[in-house]
């Protein structure tokens, strides 16, 4: 058991396990059950890793240990979010235990089952529904009935349970508990899709505000992030980047560190370059002074025209929809209206720099990582290393918060490379700068929005087009280049092909939100969307980015809806109505409309066209704005109201209040749901007002945090006011990202409702507010 | 390398160390504690911080040698999950974290504030954790959270 750490050891022993006995050969997959309602990433990959927990086998998801302690089995993770809690919740309640009686382990390539990433807001979704966790606890509570049943004789309907232990409902002292019913066996059983789920009525742990059980821990220094995973006989590397986007090895000079202490050795590997110490400070000095020399970088596109720059690439274009009259309805139209959007790189910029620790010995690699995706660090592991891929275990240990592609993934692999070339076991944690020169950044976005209107105002017609960056992305199954260390060590990232012109849709599929909310979507000659706009076309051009991309929370969706919801602002102001009736008067879809209506009357709305009558040109003014979203065109909704105070003579902006409504079906944990809005909301205010990625003609310049800029704990922070709109008979939605999808627009429309002027770019910087005030004329 | 006595948190603990070496590095691997974290290692977010003289530092650019023989507070001396300190509890209480990873920090540098100005008031509170990141944006939970202890501490 050297592969596990003392807390995990500790974990599985409180739990009355040290192994699942099932994973050594027993519990072959039997085919037939239908996964068809499963929604996971598996679909773009091919179904679960070789190896993993089958996830129609009930014993992969939970067991029972003799004293009853209840082990519950996750592919998704927890990253700070909360959703740890509310699955042992869920277990909780389906199985009648009290919370703490609930052990969850989760993302260990050993132990769990593969639920790809932990990403997409797809968590609560993904086990709180009809299969999964959920499905596997309604399957065991009803074999304990059964067992509970047969031991004492009598017909499951007069049995009840209670506090892990099932009774006689006429005679209270006939009881077994879970313990002596399951015997330290395994259920042996396949996950039933009939077994019924408990009502939400019934749930007495789960919709319930129950304390994350790490917060203790976290703020007494007791927890165990991976930056604290220690290891015998562990090693300190640090990575050497190149100094230019492109640059080349050309030569190392392993000697120009060998006098230095602690130095153990020069790791090169293609353009990889990486140096392992004995301590973290003797790593970080000798990276700082090994002589690499580097080719000339590629050269980059100048940051001042990149926007321009991004029209002229070619492109891999995509309808999302496309009546094919939007051409002749705009030129039918009473008004058209046009306006550019453009929204810029941003990074992940986690709280602390990416860390990992591997331990490679011959064959054989355990690497602790903060990665989403385990399965698919075991497999693109294996590739970077030339292993098997089952000889490398992967276990998740908590990183800083992550947002998306951060770090996480690229130092894993960092570490996974020099403990093979040193044979030990090595910890990388990168270095500021690594973290944010290089990371996978959130894709910047121009986009042109297009409308007509009828002489009454009515919206008749939307065109939408966009161009965006994109390089690599997560490494997925087999796609270890799709990060910097990959590519460095001779991997390749995902191909990018340009296509031109785009085919017409075949499905709809609105996961990227680029499709308005007020269009009719029809493809195949349904109406799929959420509008009833009937002429529409979505179309997106893809190019290739000089930076690595990937997800960055609410990836394409917080962009696309920054410019639909401040173009229906526009179109609102335009036509010189209320912003609220004018969304309403566009849209079809019920639960939008609720949460709409709800946002407005919690934010007290004040029922009139935008911008505010009357307003002064100079001082401090204020004005409110509204944004909504549907969330990955099927997951979860939101509004939000923004109120605001803009200084004119100065440009700067401050969020008195935000007001937000969600409806994310159930709600499992309502405070774990506001404390998720309430960090959507700021970190969304943070990046609208002052997040860029910058660069110079060779290299990323915004590299930390006086660089990149980004609000602090103690600015001037808002109200925040959640109202959540349980819907307990309706799908369970994903939550964690709608919040911040909504606020760049938001924040845009309150800024024109208290000045007038329109701002278009983000970050809403003072300069550029500054100038759209100068602009208004 | 020299052998350097750094008192933390009540205990005396001798180590060879670079004087150069960064206080972080000496807490987190040589004494294997959990609390101050490497964030940046440039002083700029607030990770690192722990409290030094009564005073708030930053560990990760802070050397060994400056800091011989002084009094080192941690994360891991003001209080346990059985007895926390009221700051501790307060950020139990309000559920002031999301990852968690700055929040050593965070309250370090609050228990700083607090211990020399008992009845700040949220404004000042504010300003003082002006120089603290919390990617997470959990700031409307901390400054709450902050807010409540003050005024069990000024008790």
């Amino acid at each position: 058991m050297k592969t596990l750490t003392p807390d995990a050891r500790a974990a599985l022993e409180r739990a009355g396990f040290l192994r699942r006995d099932f994973l050594k050969g027993a519990g072959a997959l039997i085919v037939g059950f239908s996964t068809g309602a499963m929604r996971t990433a598996h679909a773009q990959f091919g179904g679960p890793s070789p190896g993993a927990p089958p996830i129609n086998q009930l014993d992969s998801w939970i067991a029972i240990a003799a004293d009853g302690r209840v082990t519950a089995y996750s592919g998704k993770e927890e990253l700070g979010q909360g959703i740890s809690t509310a699955q042992a919740q869920l277990v909780a309640e389906e199985l009648s235990v009290p919370f703490n009686r609930v052990n969850l382990i989760y993302c260990d390539t050993a132990l769990t089952p593969d639920q790809a990433y932990t990403a997409g807001s797809q968590s609560h979704p993904a086990n709180f529904n009809r299969n999964n966790l959920a499905q596997a606890g309604a399957t065991a509570r009803e074999a304990l009935f059964r067992l509970a049943s047969e031991r004492l004789g009598v017909p499951v309907d007069q049995l009840t349970a209670s506090d892990g232990v099932i009774r006689l409902k006429s005679d209270p002292s006939k009881a077994l508990g879970y313990g002596q019913l399951v015997a330290g066996r395994r259920f042996n059983l396949q996950v039933d899709p009939n077994a019924k789920r408990k009502p939400a009525s019934e749930w007495t742990v789960l919709g319930k505000p129950v304390p994350r059980p790490d917060i203790p821990a976290l703020v007494t220094g007791e927890f165990e992030f991976v930056h604290n995973v220690r290891v015998p006989g562990m090693l300190h590397g640090r990575v050497v980047r190149p100094p230019a986007v492109g640059a080349t090895v050309m030569s190392v000079d392993e000697g120009s560190v060998k006098n230095l202490a602690g130095v153990v050795k020069v790791v090169v590997k293609k353009n990889f370059v990486g140096v392992v110490a004995e301590k973290p400070w003797q790593a970080i000095q000798a990276a700082s002074q090994v002589k690499v020399t580097w080719s000339a970088g590629a050269g980059l596109p100048s940051h001042a025209t990149f926007y321009a720059h991004m029209r002229t690439q070619p492109a891999r274009d995509a309808l999302a929809v496309d009546s094919k009259d939007v051409e002749e309805s705009l030129a039918a139209a009473a008004t058209v209206l046009k306006a550019t959007y453009l929204h810029p790189y941003q990074m992940h910029g986690s709280m602390g720099s990416s860390c990992a620790v591997a331990d490679v010995e011959g064959e054989k690699a355990t690497v602790w990582s903060p990665t989403q995706g385990v399965w698919y660090q075991k497999s693109t592991v294996a590739m970077l290393l030339g292993l098997k891929p089952e000889n490398v275990h992967v276990i998740f240990r908590r990183g800083s918060g992550c947002y998306g592609l951060n770090g996480a993934d690229t130092v894993t692999y960092d570490a996974a490379i020099l403990s093979q070339a040193v044979g030990k076991p090595v910890r990388v944690q990168l270095s500021r700068k690594d973290e944010m020169a290089w990371e996978n950044y959130g894709n910047a976005y121009a986009i042109e929005e297009r409308a007509g209107l009828d002489a009454q105002g009515n919206i008749i017609a939307w065109d939408h087009e966009s161009w965006s960056p994109t390089r690599g992305n997560r490494p997925g199954p087999g796609t270890p280049g799709n990060v910097v260390t990959g590519f460095l060590a001779g991997f390749s990232p995902q191909p990018f092909t340009p296509r031109s012109p785009a085919s017409s849709p075949t499905a709809y599929n609105n996961n990227a939100n680029a499709v308005p909310s007020y269009v009719a979507g029809n493809v195949g000659g349904r109406d799929q969307g959420t509008g009833t706009v009937k002429s529409e076309r979505v179309l997106t051009h893809t190019i290739e980015s000089p930076f690595w991309t990937g997800p960055l929370r609410s990836p394409n969706r917080l962009q696309n809806t920054f410019a639909h919801e401040c173009f229906l602002d526009e179109l609102a102001a335009h036509s010189k109505a209320d912003p609220v009736e004018y969304r309403l008067r566009h849209l079809r879809d019920p639960r939008l409309i609720a949460v709409v209506n709800e946002v407005a009357k919690a934010a007290n709305w004040e029922v009139r066209p935008s911008p505010k009558p009357a307003a002064r040109k100079t001082g401090v003014v204020t004005g409110r704005g509204m944004a909504s979203v549907l969330y990955e065109g099927d997951n979860g909704y939101s509004a939000l109201v923004a109120e605001v105070e803009v200084n004119q003579d100065t440009g700067s902006v401050v969020v008195k209040r935000f007001v937000v409504c969600n409806d994310v079906g159930p709600v499992s944990n309502p405070d774990g749901l506001r404390n998720q809005i309430e960090g959507g909301a700021l970190q969304g205010l943070s990046r609208a007002l002052m997040e860029e990625v910058t660069w110079d003609d060779q290299k990323v310049t915004s590299f930390d945090w006086r660089t990149y800029h980004t609000l602090p704990l103690g600015f001037d922070v808002p109200k925040v006011e959640a109202v959540l709109l349980n819907r307990p008979d309706q799908e369970a939605t994903g939550a964690g990202e709608t919040s911040i999808t909504v606020v760049a627009a938001a924040l845009g429309n309150a800024i024109f409702d208290a000045t007038g002027a329109r701002i278009r770019q983000i970050p809403f910087t003072p300069e550029r507010v500054k100038a759209a005030l100068a602009a208004r004329g | 390398m020299s052998a350097i006595t750094l008192k933390v948190n009540g205990q005396s603990h001798t180590l060879d160390l670079d004087p150069a070496t960064p206080l972080l590095y000496a807490l987190s691997d040589d004494l294997e504690l959990r609390g101050p974290k490497f964030g940046c290692g440039l002083g700029q977010c607030g990770a690192c911080t722990v409290i030094v003289k009564g005073q708030a530092i930053r560990s990760c650019i802070t050397p060994v040698r400056a800091v011989a023989g002084s009094e080192i507070t941690t994360l891991e001396g003001i209080g346990t999950a059985d007895k926390p300190h009221p700051i501790q509890r307060a950020f139990i209480e309000e559920q002031a974290a999301q990852c968690g990873f700055c929040v050593s920090g965070v309250i370090m540098t609050a228990k700083a504030f607090l211990d020399k100005h008992p009845r700040a008031t949220e404004e000042e509170i504010r300003q003082a954790l002006a120089g603290v990141l919390c990617r997470c944006f959990t700031g409307v939970r901390m400054l709450r959270a902050i807010h409540r202890a003050g005024q069990e501490m000024a008790r």
